[in-house]
């Protein structure tokens, strides 16, 4: 569905350009995306200052959350006998939807041959490894005994016992272990070339080194260009499958089960497509903020976000249709626990949450079909966090009505969050910014290279 | 060390022509350098086509093979365990390992293969130290060949890329 989603967004004409004039040549791309990084007097550095004291006091808050989970255990946040996951597993599963993303648009893309996304890649693929980083987390500190997850692994034990293979949460972890690792050899990959660029540009012998090293002792020759193209293109023919195989399974943590409204057939795509979403919404929402603080107007352009526009309101609508579909199931299947989940859904407990959900989700992005909206930058950003925010809502409502209303009466129980939920939810959000904060002083935010051949391209046409 | 002459572009189509160009003139292009991969310059040099896609796929295959391999031996023959009457080779769901390991090992060989056909890491090469190579990571396209040996040649080959649009010539020991 979400290739669909992709490969239905109409070619840009030739004359269509993914740059502004300032940025049309090979100097001002490597000037432009080099500048903070070496020209940082350009800037006051105000802003991140502040998100940087913001993001690390959160982390803080974050490890102190963490370490009372792991000392207390996790009778701290609000889980209880029958809704045995909360907000952990909701994070766990909305992180690792972002985290999916983006790998999953910087390979699709590059297999749909969309010359744009030379400008977004490499930002989407920093948001892909802190993102899954930070999902990783979760499930661990969420395990009864955590000092134990190293059992997840095969290996050779005085128990002489092994790992339940047919266990969905055994293929959770691996899928995340590989997914994780390959990631950081896509976004490594597609970096040396980049680095080899700062090491030329270097104004100090630190920065040369440094860089130099990373770079491997890069030339950019025929050899070497040959070489990368083809692990490029060949990592981007694996990752598309391997993202698309992670979040099946977590679809499949669900539906392995034998839950009502859990064990359906629909969500491993439905997943699928969930992340893809939650992922280019916080593409855009990160596209915002590196264009408007390193002034990169001439390469991210307003071309990009009415594309990105169209495809999350691609997104919307298969995910309009895929809650559709559960509610027409709940009711065609006739199962007595399934319409009583829904009947919860609509006018339960958790009701507002739901209805903030559809709006979030479903109506809120039709704003989309508006070209006026879609070449706001304002607009879309604003969008695009109310679907970042709906899809958190999806996530712990998965969870949450689900448990809380499963077959037996007696067992019914609402899951009310405490204070350790909210701390461990919204300090992982300082985690996550505070690496992203370090990583934009670091490392190049644009990919240079993909840029200048994009640029030639362009020339050419 | 070969005696190499550098020819530099400023403009990837002439650097693609002169590069074409030269090879019909029978000058040996050895290699070139340039800020994004060029099309059809691999072609244009008779370089070796890279064995990355056949080093992948076999890290691949092997490491789903093996990962499989580990989920028979441990669920059928070392440890069998019935869980709820289903069949201790329960294949399909003894998939996502063996998907999963074997993508991040195709990934890891094919990575493996790029630095050995690269020669990388290889911090240190004698044309770092050439005036004006930096730029080569940045907007020049370099051309590298084996220096004429008689004077002749090499004012004909001088001309020859003066004439081709180069933007500067420089002969290097490398």
């Amino acid at each position: 569905m979400s290739v669909a989603a992709i490969r239905t967004e109409p070619m840009p004409p030739e004359r269509v350009r993914w740059t502004l004039p300032e940025a049309r040549s090979l100097d001002a791309v490597n000037a432009i995306v080099t500048a903070p990084l070496y020209e940082r007097e350009l800037w006051s550095w105000r802003a991140w200052w502040i998100g940087f004291a913001v993001s690390g006091a959160m982390t803080v808050v974050f490890l102190v959350g963490v370490t009372v989970v792991l000392m207390r255990g996790i009778g701290v946040w609000g889980v209880n006998t029958t809704v045995v996951w909360g907000t952990a597993i909701a994070d766990y599963v909305w992180w690792i939807g972002i985290g999916n993303a983006g790998t999953l648009i910087s390979a699709m893309l590059l297999l749909m041959r969309q010359k744009w996304r030379a400008a977004t890649n490499r930002f989407a693929e920093a948001m892909t490894l802190f993102a899954a980083a930070i999902a990783g987390v979760f499930p661990i500190i969420h395990l009864g005994r955590p000092m134990y997850f190293y059992w997840l692994t095969p290996y050779p034990n005085t128990m002489t016992v092994w790992p339940q293979w047919r266990s969905a949460l055994i293929w959770d972890f691996w899928a995340i272990l590989s997914y994780i690792l390959f990631s950081i050899i896509f976004w490594y990959v597609g970096l040396i070339p980049d680095l080899a660029t700062l090491r030329d540009r270097a104004r100090s012998k630190f920065a040369a080194t440094v860089y130099g090293a990373f770079a491997l002792g890069w030339r950019g020759s025929a050899r070497h260009w040959h070489a990368y193209e083809t692990l490029h293109l060949a990592l981007a023919c694996l990752g598309v499958p391997l993202v698309v195989s992670l979040h099946s399974v977590v679809g499949m943590d669900f539906a392995a089960s034998l839950m009502p409204g859990w064990q359906e057939t629909i969500f491993p795509p439905y997943f699928v497509v969930g992340a893809m979403y939650s992922g280019f919404a916080m593409v855009v929402c990160l596209a915002v903020l590196v264009r408007w603080g390193f002034r990169m107007e001439g390469l991210i352009t307003l071309a990009h976000f009415d594309v990105m526009a169209k495809v999350m309101l691609a997104a919307a609508i298969i995910m309009g249709l895929s809650y559709a579909t559960e509610w027409f199931n709940a009711w065609y299947g006739g199962d007595h626990a399934e319409r009583r989940l829904v009947a919860f859904e609509f006018t339960g407990a958790y009701a507002p949450l739901f209805w903030a959900l559809i709006l979030c989700n479903v109506v809120i992005p039709q704003a989309f079909w508006f070209g006026a909206v879609r070449n706001s930058v304002v607009a879309v950003f604003a969008v695009a966090v109310a679907i970042n925010i709906g899809m958190w809502f999806e996530r712990i409502l998965i969870v949450w009505n689900t448990l809380s209303h499963d077959y037996a009466v007696s067992m019914w129980r609402l899951f009310i969050p405490t204070v350790w939920d909210w701390v461990t939810t919204f300090g992982s959000l300082g985690l996550f910014a505070l690496m992203y904060l370090v990583f934009v002083r670091l490392v190049p935010v644009v990919s240079m290279h993909e840029v200048r051949k994009l640029i030639d391209e362009e020339g050419a046409s | 060390m070969t005696a190499l002459l550098l020819a530099e572009f400023a403009d990837s189509r002439r650097f693609a022509e002169a590069a074409r160009r030269a090879r019909g003139e029978r000058y040996r292009v050895v290699d070139a350098f340039t800020p994004f991969p060029v099309e059809g310059m691999h072609e244009i040099l008779e370089q070796r086509k890279s064995h990355i896609r056949v080093a992948m796929f076999i890290g691949g295959v092997a490491t789903a093979a093996a990962a499989y391999g580990l989920e028979y031996y441990s669920a059928v023959i070392d440890y069998p365990y019935n869980s709820g009457g289903r069949p201790f080779d329960a294949w399909p769901a003894f998939m996502l390992v063996p998907f999963a390991t074997g993508i991040l090992v195709a990934a890891i060989a094919g990575f493996a293969t790029l630095l050995v056909e690269c020669g990388l890491p290889g911090l240190h090469h004698a044309l770092f130290a050439v005036e004006g190579f930096e730029r080569a990571s940045q907007d020049r396209f370099i051309l590298a060949l084996e220096r004429p040996a008689d004077d002749d040649e090499m004012r004909r080959a001088l001309d020859f890329f003066r004439a081709a649009g180069a933007t500067a010539l420089r002969e290097v020991d490398a």
